[in-house]
């Protein structure tokens, strides 16, 4: 039998705490981001100071774990100064790579420091060989962070005939629009995960008790209703119950998260050399949990052993689980 | 396989004990507390930003008493038998296990809010960065306890871990807690 990969586990942390769980847990990389609208994940009381990125990243480097930042959202036009200063500050403290997704911000660090790695973040939605090629030949990109919408099958495609690494989404919330170019959080709020670095900002969401039902709105928009003994979903549009001619429900996807953990023998053999965990925004517990959990599975997996997956639906959205793309269907 | 987590109430004769303790005496023991944390891990009112002048309510839904915070105020915390809807801006509620394991990075309060053992209203915005400031901060709420009692510390800090270690088992918290590390 032929050795299997070790795939990278690259984990999240939106908190210096959360970072050391995951380490502790099992994590090979961390990724996390600044506090400001740099980053993708830019909730209320989340992700690091200068101060916390520059004595997590030695942290986590003494205890061998690679820190990538997230820089992924994209500058305003007249104000680029804090994304130029949270590339220069994350060199600085040593990163490991820089996940970027904006053409500008790519040049910038390229030209100023072209012995960092540069990954390609998913907000880029690079999904195919010609656009993967274009940032690799012009910004020596390293690893691309694929877009939720592929196939297993389309993957493999794609990593033969690519010359960067790639990485792919195992476990967490699931996107299943074109990331980065994605507008119903904003139509909805003002606010979107590509200029102010939130999906459906908690600043707009709200829940309310209404009679035997909880419902759930977004700026305006009421996403959601549900009875009072079924699980409590996110407000975000995509995932909305909606009336559309004929047909009443969940018009694009359920409320569900992504648990891909099943299909991680085909992700490696479809080439792929990271599995990324979503959840920055989510509490130490769910880091420790699923980095424990994937941690077991990736490492049973390269010893040649039967994988057990499953069991962290309690943590996904809507207490419920899906293979996304990976295996949908409906595309 | 259920793997849902569902934390149970406290018991009724739990509850009857509760509605026996004097507010002002609760109130003060918190105040403390809840200065001593602020002062030890400043970062958490640096987390909340403007949200620190929001007033939470945490409202432990199997206790007879309900606790307005403010975070940058004075009186910090203020103790109320039932509050109404105009003496807070967001509202945090669920059986005490369940938010202290919450609190104290045990279980994950998106999957608690998920499975409804939580509920909250008002400023999601606000709850979303308190939650955050408090996961951040890595409070161990026994410890901050038994140290408002100076020489008494040992004692207190073993009372405290014991009284978690009922209310978790009483709620279930150890179970979905040791069945998520068996996962």
């Amino acid at each position: 039998m032929s050795a299997r990969p070790r795939l990278e586990l690259v984990c999240p942390a939106g908190t210096p705490a959360a970072l050391r769980m995951a380490i502790m847990a099992g994590a090979d990389t961390v990724y996390c981001g600044f506090r400001d609208e740099t980053n993708a994940r830019n909730f209320p009381g989340l992700n690091f100071s200068r101060k916390e990125m520059e004595e997590s990243i030695a942290y986590a480097h003494d205890r061998e774990t690679k820190v990538f930042v997230a820089i992924n959202t994209f500058p305003r036009a007249g104000d680029i100064k804090p994304w130029h200063q949270a590339i220069d500050d994350s060199v600085r403290f040593g990163a490991d790579a820089l996940i970027l997704a904006d053409l500008g911000l790519l040049a910038y660090a390229t030209n100023r420091y072209p012995h960092v790695r540069r990954h390609l973040s998913v907000q880029a939605a690079a999904a195919n060989p010609a656009s993967i090629a274009f940032y690799t030949r012009g910004f020596g990109v390293r690893r691309v962070v694929l877009p939720r919408v592929l196939t297993v099958q389309e993957i493999a495609a794609i990593n033969g005939e690519i010359e960067c690494e790639t990485e792919a989404f195992v476990f967490g919330s699931l996107c299943v629009m074109a990331e980065g170019r994605c507008s119903l959080s904003s139509y909805a709020t003002g606010k979107s995960p590509n200029l102010s670095g939130v999906c459906s900002p908690a600043s707009h969401a709200i829940y309310r008790q209404e009679g035997n039902e909880l419902a759930s709105a977004l700026g305006d928009f009421t996403i959601h209703r549900v009875a009072l003994d079924a699980s409590a979903p996110y407000p975000t549009v995509c995932k909305g119950f909606f009336s559309a001619g004929d047909y009443r429900g969940h018009v694009f996807e359920d409320p569900a998260g992504l648990d891909a953990s099943t299909l991680i023998p085909q992700l490696a053999a479809a080439g792929v050399t990271g599995l990324k965990i979503e959840g920055r925004q989510r509490s130490r517990a769910y880091v420790g949990a699923v980095v424990r959990k994937l941690r077991h599975i990736v490492d049973d997996y390269a010893a040649g052993l039967q994988i057990h997956s499953g069991c962290l639906s309690h943590l996904s959205e809507g207490q419920n689980t899906t293979h996304g793309a990976y295996r949908k269907t409906w595309r | 396989m259920n793997n849902t987590i569902q934390v149970a109430t406290l018991p009724a004769w739990a509850q009857a004990a509760a509605r026996t303790l004097p507010l002002p005496v609760i109130a003060l023991v918190l105040r403390r507390l809840v200065r001593t944390v602020i002062a030890k891990s400043p970062d958490i009112l640096d987390r909340l930003g403007n949200h620190a002048s929001v007033t939470f309510l945490i409202d432990p839904t199997d206790l007879p008493i309900q606790f307005l915070v403010r975070p940058n105020s004075e009186m910090l915390v203020q103790c109320r038998r039932s509050a109404s809807r105009g003496d807070y801006d967001a509202r945090i509620a669920g059986p005490l296990a369940a938010l202290i394991a919450m609190v104290s990075g045990e279980l994950d309060g998106d999957a608690l809010f998920f499975s409804r053992d939580v509920l909250i209203e008002g400023r999601t915005d606000a709850i979303l960065s308190l939650r955050n400031a408090i996961d951040a901060a890595e409070i161990d709420f026994a410890l901050e306890f038994a140290l408002l009692w100076g020489p008494l510390k040992p004692l207190a800090e073993d009372a405290a871990h014991f009284v978690f270690r009922v209310l978790k088992h009483l709620s279930g918290v150890d179970m979905a807690q040791r069945r998520i590390q068996a996962e």
